[in-house]
């Protein structure tokens, strides 16, 4: 059992002040699974998001991944040991393009000191003609190689959460933890994502947890499902 | 290997051209606009540095005169009270020959500018929490902060000004070389920190500083990189200032100058390293061309004007977020010329 497990939630509450938004959450979810995660709005399920990716501690209890205590842990820190997420209103680094935007994330398993950098070493360029062959393979396998040099900004909504989905995959994740990656979207694109989360599922051996409003879509794709009220 | 020769080739000739350049503006220019030029130079190495730190990171920081007067007083007090200290045992340190006085400017050199840096690492550990406006009153205190502490420094002359300061370079006229080559080395910095992969983390914290956090960078480490080194920069500039003007008051160091530098940045365009070098330039320059004849009476008014009329029809800065670079310059003459006739 324990070995299967991947995240796991035990007995999580977050006060702001009086207020808890999440009070004595389990959850857990085992390698390989796909996710979903229901609740009414206020139901306080991007606050877990925020629990589990570092932005919040938890007031009480325990989040734990991959066999290791996430509690006071950095942001930063949390997604180095393979938790990526992507957000409920788009975080794109807007001014930047598309191909700069995925290698920002990609960077994070690489080290160039800032010696490297400023001289522009054989080392530095090196890792750099790396980095670059990595982002432009994982735009193409995400179907984006043609926006690559667009300005995020630029892009259709629908791409710009692509890309974002994208971004996240750059970190070579084990967990992924899409926050309501369907709104906004029409039901064609909705479909469309929906074989998308699959497809990057398969490629790319993912653990995927899931927020979404839409229950057509999350009965579609997810294979358990925790309801917050 | 080829690497390191590349390298050694680069700076080679960098000093040579540098060379050149000031032999021939030294023997057929006035002194006056030798001067202007240095000042020019220090103003432009001021932007640039500080485009690191507010352009390119995107942290709003208005107190760069206390870095610029931290290099300028601690490059003044290794020369007028230090050095004498140490002549004594070390007599290659003597002033008046050329290698003594060079080598006395490159210790004051990497002494302004460690200092300058440790400075802003001070100033941004604790401050780079706060955003925006607030991290920008911050800054605008310190920055105050480190005059009014200089003013209050007799060991450096106080109200007074710290004077004379030998002028190293000015003797073997050469200070154009010396202005001109941080100049470069600040611009040559920037450029490639922005064009390496590992420097898009800066930009990323200028962009969306949540989601940098959640895709790994470390945001609080590159903030205060970005902190250091940009007041790094402006040390070294001040090290140079002190030594060019013979003399440094703390009046040099006041808000204005932060301010005068903070708006090279903006209207250089926020986070282009050649918007803030062109700013540096054209605004240090202006109000001195402006001084010619009856235009002298209203040089500030026109100024002022231009400046207005400047940020009214082009808000994002002379060249945005872009940069000018010679070949992308060059391939669109080319085809522009292609599809001419």
């Amino acid at each position: 059992m324990s070995e299967k497990v991947l995240l796991s939630i035990d007995n999580v509450t977050m006060r702001f002040g009086g207020l808890a938004a999440v009070s004595e959450v389990n959850i857990h979810v085992d390698k390989g699974e796909l996710v979903g995660l229901i609740g009414p709005n206020g139901a306080g399920k991007t606050t877990l998001f925020n629990l589990m990716t570092g932005v919040y501690t938890p007031t009480e209890g325990d989040v734990s991944f991959d066999g290791s205590r996430l509690n006071g842990r950095k942001p930063f820190e949390i997604v180095g040991s393979g938790m990526a997420r992507t957000f409920q209103n788009i975080r794109l680094f807007k001014a930047l393009t598309a191909l700069e935007n995925v290698k920002i994330a990609a960077n994070i398993h690489r080290q160039a000191s800032l010696f490297d950098v400023v001289l522009r070493t054989p080392h530095l360029l090196k890792l750099d003609g790396e980095l670059d062959a990595f982002s432009r393979d994982l735009l193409q396998q995400m179907d984006l190689a043609d926006v690559a040099d667009v300005r995020s900004s630029d892009l259709s909504y629908g791409l710009q959460r692509r890309l974002e989905i994208a971004r996240a995959l750059a970190t070579k994740p084990k967990l992924l933890l899409l926050d309501e990656p369907a709104a906004g979207m029409n039901p064609q694109e909705k479909a469309q994502l929906m074989g998308l989360i699959r497809q990057i599922r398969e490629r790319f051996s993912l653990t995927i947890l899931l927020i979404e409003h839409d229950m057509k879509l999350v009965m579609g794709i997810c294979e358990r499902i925790y309801v917050l009220e | 290997m080829r690497w390191l020769l590349g390298r050694i080739g680069v700076v080679v000739l960098t000093c040579a051209i540098l060379l050149v350049a000031n032999r021939l503006l030294i023997d057929n220019i006035k002194e006056y606009y030798i001067s202007v030029l240095v000042l020019c130079g220090l103003y432009a190495t001021l932007a640039v540095s500080l485009n690191l730190i507010n352009g390119i990171t995107g942290q709003f920081s208005i107190g760069h005169a206390g870095f610029y007067a931290v290099g300028a007083y601690v490059g003044g007090a290794w020369t007028m009270l230090m050095r004498p200290l140490v002549v004594k045992s070390l007599p290659i340190l003597q002033t008046g020959t050329q290698l003594g006085d060079h080598l006395n400017l490159f210790i004051a050199l990497v002494l302004g500018t460690v200092c300058a840096g440790l400075t802003g690492l001070l100033v941004g550990l604790p401050s780079l929490r706060l955003r925006g406006d607030y991290l920008a009153i911050v800054t605008l205190g310190f920055g105050e902060v480190i005059r009014i502490v200089i003013l209050n420094m007799d060991v450096v002359g106080g109200p007074r000004g710290f004077t004379p300061i030998t002028a190293l370079v000015n003797d073997h006229g050469i200070p154009l070389v010396w202005v001109f080559g941080l100049l470069v080395v600040v611009v040559a910095f920037s450029r490639n920190l922005v064009k390496s992969a590992q420097g898009l983390k800066f930009l990323a914290v200028r962009e969306d500083e949540i989601a940098a956090d959640a895709m790994g960078v470390n945001t609080t480490r590159v903030k205060v990189t970005a902190f250091v080194i940009g007041s790094a920069f402006a040390g070294a500039a001040g090290v140079l200032y002190a030594h060019c003007q013979t003399g440094v008051n703390p009046d040099s160091f006041d808000m204005n100058t932060s301010i005068t530098v903070t708006t090279m940045v903006v209207l250089g365009g926020t986070g282009s390293i050649s918007g803030s070098l062109l700013a540096g330039i054209v605004l240090t320059a202006l109000p001195e061309l402006l001084r010619y004849d009856f235009i002298k009476d209203y040089r500030m008014v026109i100024f002022s004007t231009l400046l207005v009329v400047f940020m009214l029809t082009r808000p994002q800065g002379i060249f945005g977020h872009r940069e000018i670079a010679l070949p992308r310059f060059l391939r669109r003459l080319i085809r522009k010329k292609e599809n001419a006739p």
